[in-house]
């Protein structure tokens, strides 16, 4: 005669995710689309202002590679009051980098509730779903919804403007020094 | 009362805004909860609150006392928690209400043309006229998804 094992239920899949805060307002992100957290400092260096007068969201780019990687505030984004950033996600599998206020926590969900249909406008592309932890419920942001495909592309233009008035300048520049250094000879 | 008109009864729930009552299909109602916690969170919808956590499910709460009786409500006593269709699928909203609800049957009166789109249909209860909500109107959702009727489900209770 077998003997009767108990029959386990199984493991409910969890997935890591990191809860941050953004105004004081808490969002959870999976860690697997986070590449990289840094402080603001260190972006500092090596960021470069942008202008796009129709996205106040970006105010700037960093080179990462062969892309332009966009720096979103996050609290603009979501439209929340302004508070000074402290970190910034660089977003795996995006050209976003987010800043917001800091890290709460890691941890993981057992359970990804899609964003209620009553929810119909904007939001419905910034959320993967909500997430119930402790008695909380979290939104877990979709990483590739801070940035549309219209609004990158805007920043491309936008980009390449600058890049050629830069190149502009630079042969102005350049043809200025040639004229000088004529006369001078 | 004959046989006949006794099948053309059904049940609605009758729900309080104010000083006004309104009716719900009973077949559409999960729930009558006490309020709890709203968790807020940014978006973009109005008429959408919050959510509250119920029973380990997300239910969006959905004030609709700004769209039937013009102002939103400062008090409220309960949620009526009841489905809404979304084209084939159905998900539950929370209506906060500012007073008991009553279980009614009653005879409904289909809608003119003229009435809202948020009119179902009327009762006559109790020597009130009562509008019938169609919640597919007058709650927020995603354009395209035409509502089909609501399947019947058990009426429960809970204040």
């Amino acid at each position: 005669m077998r003997p009767n094992f108990p029959i386990k239920a199984p493991a409910p899949r969890t997935e890591q995710i990191i809860l941050f805060r953004v105004s004081g307002q808490l969002f959870a992100v999976s860690s697997a689309s986070v590449q990289e957290v840094r402080g603001v400092d260190s972006l500092s260096g090596a960021a470069k202002e942008i202008l796009q007068p129709s996205l106040r969201k970006v105010k700037h780019v960093v080179r990462r590679g062969e892309n332009s990687v966009y720096v979103v505030n996050a609290a603009m984004h979501f439209g929340l009051p302004p508070a000074p950033p402290a970190l910034v996600f660089v977003l795996r599998r995006t050209r976003t980098a987010l800043l917001i206020d800091g890290i709460e926590k890691m941890t993981s969900m057992t359970r990804l509730q899609a964003l209620p249909l009553a929810f119909c406008h904007e939001e419905r592309g910034w959320y993967r779903g909500l997430t119930a932890l402790d008695q909380t419920v979290v939104p877990v942001v979709k990483p590739d919804g801070f940035l549309t495909p219209e609004e990158i592309f805007l920043l491309d233009a936008s980009l390449s403007q600058e890049a050629d008035a830069e190149a502009i300048r630079k042969a102005e520049e350049n043809a200025q020094h040639d004229i000088d250094t004529s006369i001078t000879q | 009362m004959t046989l006949i008109a006794e099948t053309d009864l059904q049940s609605f729930v009758l729900l309080r805004l104010g000083d006004r009552r309104f009716a719900v299909a009973a077949n559409q109602i999960a729930e009558l909860v006490t309020p709890s916690r709203i968790f807020r969170f940014p978006h973009h919808t109005s008429e959408v609150e919050g959510v509250i956590l119920r029973r380990g499910r997300i239910v969006p709460v959905c004030d609709v006392a700004e769209k039937l009786i013009g102002k939103g409500l400062k008090s409220r006593r309960f949620y009526l928690i009841a489905q809404r269709c979304y084209g084939p699928q159905t998900e539950w909203v929370a209506l906060p209400v500012t007073g008991d609800c009553e279980l009614i049957n009653a005879e409904m009166t289909l809608p003119s043309d003229s009435d809202a789109p948020h009119v179902s249909g009327w009762l006559s209860h109790a020597g009130d006229v009562i509008e019938v909500l169609n919640l597919a109107a007058l709650t927020p959702g995603p354009s395209g998804m035409a509502p089909v009727a609501a399947p019947p489900q058990p009426l429960e209770a809970r204040p």
